[in-house]
């Protein structure tokens, strides 16, 4: 147990990462209103991106961009390129998944007149 | 539909900003070798001083003329980058290698330097095209489709 | 490690303060204030371009696209109202989240060089950028030339969602 906490504590990224992904379900399964829920899937993919940079720092290690010219490199001392550009696109492609949500409930709202969830279950009975 | 601004403070700030916006932009894209940025960056803060355009001036405004002829090059964005692959495999190898771009008078770090610049123009204007048409069908309004037919035309 | 804890509480109470405000406006107004920390927090541990697009994108488009949305509605669809909460979720929420950190023993430390995330072959692309592209933005060279096709997929990707809320939205008027 006193171990377990001392590596928790070793890494915060961790911790905020399982607190967020955790609350951001949580929304999403128990509030009946339609743009709450999509907040909450903001919050899932946002930790879930945060999660993926965390583990691509390195200690005392700078950003990714070379400026020696073409003399030797020591990768050690720069951050990990790859989970950068992981994260890239998946923050645009939630950008865009994001418009068509909301398209969605736009359109939803448009034909019942509500955004909660009871009440359009109820009107389609 | 959205109207003009009413305040004439947010109208002149307007002329002046968005025009520094694009700017900026422009160099995020095309430094994009160099530091921080590239075709992601580059496209979504264009599309942002367009919506800025069209929030502020309105849609039917002779200001925001820029953001409703954007909307007819949809797709022309994917259309260069796949075009450079296409262009790589008429020169002989596989898709997207840029070594076989066949730009004559360059070495081959070169030609990977063009390719990398010509996919990041293709990349941001995908990107800006699909922001602002998403703003636009977002604030779509019904009674607008009589007069707004050309939209996709 | 000292700003950062700070930042990372910030973070936690930005985001409850989006999910527990009861006007759905001002919910998302407080959300772009929690992206533009998250856009800091990757500033600190060293990720430049993520933090980039992060805070044009959080701030900048997904503020806007909430905000057109929700000025269509009424003011009565954007109170909250809070039912019961399933018991299902109170119960196996916090299990997941003992498991998960449970497993944390076993990844390795975060910011250590020689972790498997960072041996294989991102010493190859941070060795080889300058002298194959000549891109001093590693970052850059390998978005758009050691791993290009994901990239193209991804355009696919972001073309096809603005065609389809085209659709979706013109559909409904006919």
């Amino acid at each position: 147990m006193g171990e377990l906490l001392h590596t928790l504590i070793q890494r915060p990224n961790f911790v905020v990462f399982v607190i967020l992904f955790l609350w951001g379900i949580y929304i999403m399964a128990a509030h009946p209103n339609l743009v709450k829920k999509l907040i909450g899937l903001y919050i899932v993919q946002t930790s879930a991106i945060f999660f993926l940079v965390a583990f691509s720092a390195k200690d005392g290690a700078t950003v990714p961009v070379i400026l020696e010219g073409m003399a030797a490199v020591d990768p050690v001392g720069y951050a990990n390129p790859l989970p950068h550009v992981l994260t890239v696109t998946a923050i645009v492609v939630q950008v865009a998944t994001l418009g068509v949500s909301l398209a969605l409930v736009s359109a939803i709202y448009r034909k019942f007149g509500s955004l909660d969830e009871d009440e359009i279950l109820e009107q389609l009975k | 539909m959205i109207h003009p601004h009413d305040s004439v403070l947010v109208r002149t700030l307007g002329h002046i900003v968005i025009p520094i916006a694009q700017l900026f932009g422009i160099y995020v894209l095309v430094f994009g070798q160099y530091g921080p940025g590239g075709g992601f960056v580059g496209g979504v803060i264009i599309a942002s001083s367009l919506i800025m355009a069209i929030l502020v001036f309105g849609i039917d405004s002779a200001d925001s003329v820029t953001a409703r002829k954007i909307l007819h090059a949809d797709g022309l964005g994917l259309l260069i980058f796949a075009g450079v692959g296409g262009l790589c495999l008429i020169g002989g190898g596989q898709f997207l290698n840029y070594s076989f771009l066949n730009i004559p008078g360059l070495d081959e770090a070169s030609q990977h330097y063009i390719g990398i610049l010509l996919t990041q123009v293709g990349v941001a204007m995908d990107v800006a095209v699909t922001g602002v048409s998403i703003a636009v069908s977002l604030s779509f309004e019904e009674d607008e489709i009589a007069e707004d037919g050309g939209n996709n035309g | 490690m000292t700003i950062e804890i700070p930042l990372l509480v910030l973070l936690v109470v930005t985001a409850g303060g989006a999910i527990l405000v009861k006007d759905l406006i001002s919910a998302v107004f407080i959300l772009g204030s929690y992206s533009f920390v998250l856009a800091l927090v990757w500033a600190l541990l060293g990720a430049v371009d993520v933090a980039f697009v992060e805070a044009v994108v959080g701030a900048g488009l997904a503020t806007v696209f909430f905000l057109l949305t929700l000025f269509r509605t009424t003011a009565k669809a954007r109170i909250i109202r809070r039912p019961p909460a399933p018991w299902a979720a109170i119960v196996g929420l916090p299990l997941l989240g003992l498991l998960l950190l449970y497993g944390a023993g076993d990844l390795p430390e975060f910011g250590d060089p020689t972790a498997p995330a960072n041996t294989h072959i991102s010493p190859v692309y941070l060795e080889n950028s300058v002298a194959d592209t000549r891109t001093p933005n590693a970052v850059t060279s390998v978005l758009m030339d050691y791993r290009s096709f994901d990239t193209f997929i991804e355009t696919m990707v972001i073309f096809s969602a603005g065609i389809s809320c085209v659709l979706i939205m013109r559909n409904n008027s006919k």
